[in-house]
C-alpha cells in the first residue's frame, strides 16, 4: 500500500464522479486481501473515498461470525476455576467502528441500533437454557471486554478525516492476532442522524506463503506432520551433538 | 524482528524465542531434565495457547534429549536395559495421557489440571530433593564414616518378573520402572514435560541407581516418550507448532550442550539442591497465579470441545 497508488485511485474516482447527485457515496480500500505471511505483525488498510457534501461517515468492519464461550470463575478451596460457560453464536470474530465525528452526535439511537455502529448493538444471542436477563448482559458485557483487550473489537470513533468537503480517507488497523476469513467493510453515508446511503466491500484475511502451507499440512496430514516433526527434532538434536563433538 | 506462528496463530519476536530456548536448555543439559516444565509455563506466558504450547514443547523435548544423550552414551551413562523397561510403560502412559488430554480439553478444565499438575508435582519432588539433597551435603561436610547399606529392602523388592540391570547394579522387579515410565508418559502428554524432574527422583530413591547413569538413562527414555506424545498430539489434536518447536530447539540444542559440559564440573548434591530450588520456584509462582484474585473473572474460552 503505497500513498501514491491511494492517490492515484482517489483521483480516478473524483474523475469517475459525473455528478455528485448520482452517486454520493463511493468507497473503496487499498487492499482486498490481508496475507498473513510469516512476517506478518497485523497490517493498515486505507480506505477512502467521497460523499455528498455535508454529510457524516460511519464505517463498521466485521469479521466472519464465530461461536464464542465466555467461562467465569469461582473460587472453590481458595482456587480459582472455570465454573460457568456461556456460549454465544454467531459472534462477529472481529468488529471494529470508526466515524467522522462522535457517534451519538452523528447517528440517533435508532439508526446505531439498526446498523449495528458499536459493540453495544451486537445481536448476540445464547442457546443456553434457563440464564437470566443479569446473567446474559453480565456474560455479553465480559465478552465485549474479553475482545476489546484482545484487540479484536475495536470500537474508537471520530477517526475518519475528511479532505475538503467529500474526500474522506480512514485507516483501519488489524493486529497480528486477526482472524482469517471473508469480512465486510459496510461504509455509511448520514444525514441528520439517518443513513441516506450504504456500500459494501468485501475484504478476505487469508494465510498466505510457508506458514499457510505448515497450517494446511498439519490439518489435512496430520500423521504424516508428526512423523515429519519428530524427524526433524531428531534431526536437529543429532546435528547440534556432533557439531559440538568437534571443540 | 517477529515471526508469525501457524499453529499457535499469534506473533513472537524471534530472539525472544531463541533466548528462551537456550535459557531452557542449558539447564536442561545441566540436570538432565527435558526442561519442559519452565517452558511449558513460559510459552503460556507470551501468549500460546497451553494446548498448542504443551503439544510443542514435547517436540522440541526430542531434539534437546537426544542431544543431552548422545553426550552422555560417549561417556557410557546410559543403562540401555533400564531404558527400554521404562519406554513400555512409557508408550502406554503417552498413549493414556493424550487420551486424558482431548477429554478435559473439551470440558473446559484443561488449563486448570495442568497448572494444578504443576503446583502437586513440583512441590512434593522439589521439597522432597532439596530435604534430601540438603542432608547428603550436609552429611558430607561432616565426613561422617558411617556408611549406609548398599541398598535397603522395602516392599518393591518382592515384586515379580526380576531383572537384571549390570550398568545399575540393580536386580530389581521390572514392574517398578514400567510404573514410573508410565506416570511419566502421562506428565509428558498433559502437561508437555519431559517428566525427567519426576524420574531423576524416581530412579536414584525409589529405584536406587547410580547417579552416573540416571541423567543419560532418563533422557534417553524422555526421547522415545516425546516422541509419542509429539504424533499422537499431532495427528489428535493439530497442536504442534513444528516451526515454534524448531526456532526453540535451535537455541535448545546449543544450550543444553553447554549445560551438559557445565554439569560435570559440579557436585551431585549442589546440583540436586539448585535443580530443586528452581523447581520450588516455578512452583511457587504457579500456585501463587491459581489463589490471587484474576484482574476479569471473565475469560474467553474454547467454544465447543474438539
Amino acid at each position: 500500500m503505497n500513498l501514491r497508488s491511494v492517490l492515484l485511485s482517489i483521483a480516478v474516482v473524483l474523475l469517475a464522479l459525473p455528478g455528485a447527485a448520482q452517486t454520493p457515496l463511493i468507497a473503496d480500500l487499498s487492499e482486498h486481501q490481508i496475507q498473513i505471511t510469516t512476517g506478518f505483525v497485523g497490517t493498515d488498510v486505507l480506505l477512502f473515498g467521497t460523499v455528498a457534501p455535508d454529510s457524516d461517515v460511519v464505517v463498521v468492519v466485521r469479521g466472519p461470525e464465530e461461536e464464542a464461550a465466555v467461562w467465569r470463575k469461582g473460587r472453590y478451596a481458595g482456587i480459582w476455576i472455570n465454573e460457568r460457560r456461556v456460549t454465544f453464536q454467531r459472534v462477529p470474530s472481529f468488529f471494529a467502528v470508526r466515524s467522522s465525528a462522535p457517534l451519538v452526535v452523528i447517528a440517533s439511537e435508532i439508526t446505531r441500533k439498526r446498523h449495528g455502529m458499536g459493540a453495544e448493538f451486537l445481536r448476540l444471542r445464547s442457546a443456553e437454557e434457563g440464564l437470566s436477563e443479569t446473567d446474559f448482559a453480565t456474560f455479553r458485557t465480559a465478552l465485549i471486554r474479553n475482545k476489546r483487550r484482545q484487540g479484536l473489537f475495536a470500537s474508537s470513533g471520530d477517526e475518519i478525516a475528511f479532505l475538503g468537503g467529500q474526500l474522506f480517507r480512514t485507516r483501519l488497523h488489524f493486529p497480528a492476532n486477526v482472524p482469517t476469513g471473508f469480512y465486510d467493510v459496510e461504509v455509511f453515508m448520514l444525514q441528520e442522524g439517518r443513513v441516506v446511503h450504504a456500500q459494501t466491500t468485501p475484504l478476505i484475511v487469508r494465510k498466505a506463503g510457508l506458514g499457510a502451507d505448515i497450517y494446511y499440512f498439519a490439518h489435512n496430514f496430520s500423521a504424516i506432520y508428526g512423523l515429519i516433526a519428530v524427524a526433524l527434532a531428531v534431526a536437529a538434536g543429532a546435528l547440534a551433538a556432533f557439531v559440538f563433538r568437534k571443540n | 524482528m517477529n515471526i508469525y506462528l501457524p499453529i499457535a496463530e499469534i506473533s513472537v519476536n524471534v530472539f525472544l524465542l531463541l533466548g528462551m530456548g537456550g535459557a531452557v536448555g542449558f539447564l536442561s543439559g545441566l540436570f538432565g531434565v527435558g526442561g519442559g516444565f519452565l517452558m511449558t509455563p513460559l510459552l503460556i506466558f507470551i501468549g500460546v495457547s497451553p494446548a498448542v504450547a504443551v503439544a510443542t514443547e514435547a517436540n522440541q523435548i526430542v531434539a534437546s534429549s537426544v542431544s543431552g544423550v548422545l553426550a552422555h552414551w560417549r561417556r557410557g551413562n546410559v543403562d540401555f536395559r533400564m531404558g527400554f523397561v521404562l519406554l513400555v510403560g512409557g508408550t502406554l502412559g503417552s498413549m493414556f495421557g493424550v487420551w486424558l488430554f482431548t477429554v478435559l480439553r473439551s470440558v473446559g478444565q484443561l488449563d486448570l489440571v495442568i497448572t494444578l499438575c504443576y503446583v502437586i508435582f513440583l512441590g512434593i519432588v522439589g521439597g522432597l530433593m532439596f530435604m534430601e539433597s540438603s542432608r547428603a551435603l550436609f552429611r558430607q561436610r561432616r565426613h561422617s564414616d558411617t556408611r549406609s547399606k548398599l541398598h535397603q529392602h522395602h516392599w518393591m523388592h518382592g515384586l515379580p518378573f526380576k531383572i537384571r540391570f549390570r550398568k545399575s547394579k540393580l536386580y530389581i522387579s521390572a514392574l517398578l520402572p514400567i510404573m514410573i515410565g508410565f506416570l511419566v508418559g502421562v506428565l509428558a502428554a498433559i502437561m508437555g514435560v519431559s517428566g525427567g524432574f519426576i524420574m531423576v527422583p524416581a530412579m536414584i530413591y525409589l529405584l536406587g541407581m547410580p547417579t552416573s547413569v540416571v541423567v543419560g538413562t532418563s533422557l534417553f527414555q524422555i526421547i522415545f516418550v516425546t516422541a509419542t506424545v509429539t504424533f499422537l498430539q499431532a495427528s489428535q489434536n493439530q497442536t504442534v507448532d513444528a516451526l515454534l518447536a524448531l526456532i526453540l530447539l535451535t537455541g535448545g540444542v546449543i544450550g543444553a550442550q553447554i549445560g551438559t559440559r557445565a554439569g560435570t564440573r559440579l557436585r551431585g548434591e549442589q546440583l540436586r539442591i539448585l535443580l530443586a530450588l528452581m523447581v520450588l520456584a516455578v512452583c511457587g509462582k504457579l500456585a501463587f497465579d491459581l489463589v490471587s484474585t484474576p484482574d476479569d473473572l471473565f475469560a474467553i474460552g474454547a467454544a465447543t470441545g474438539h
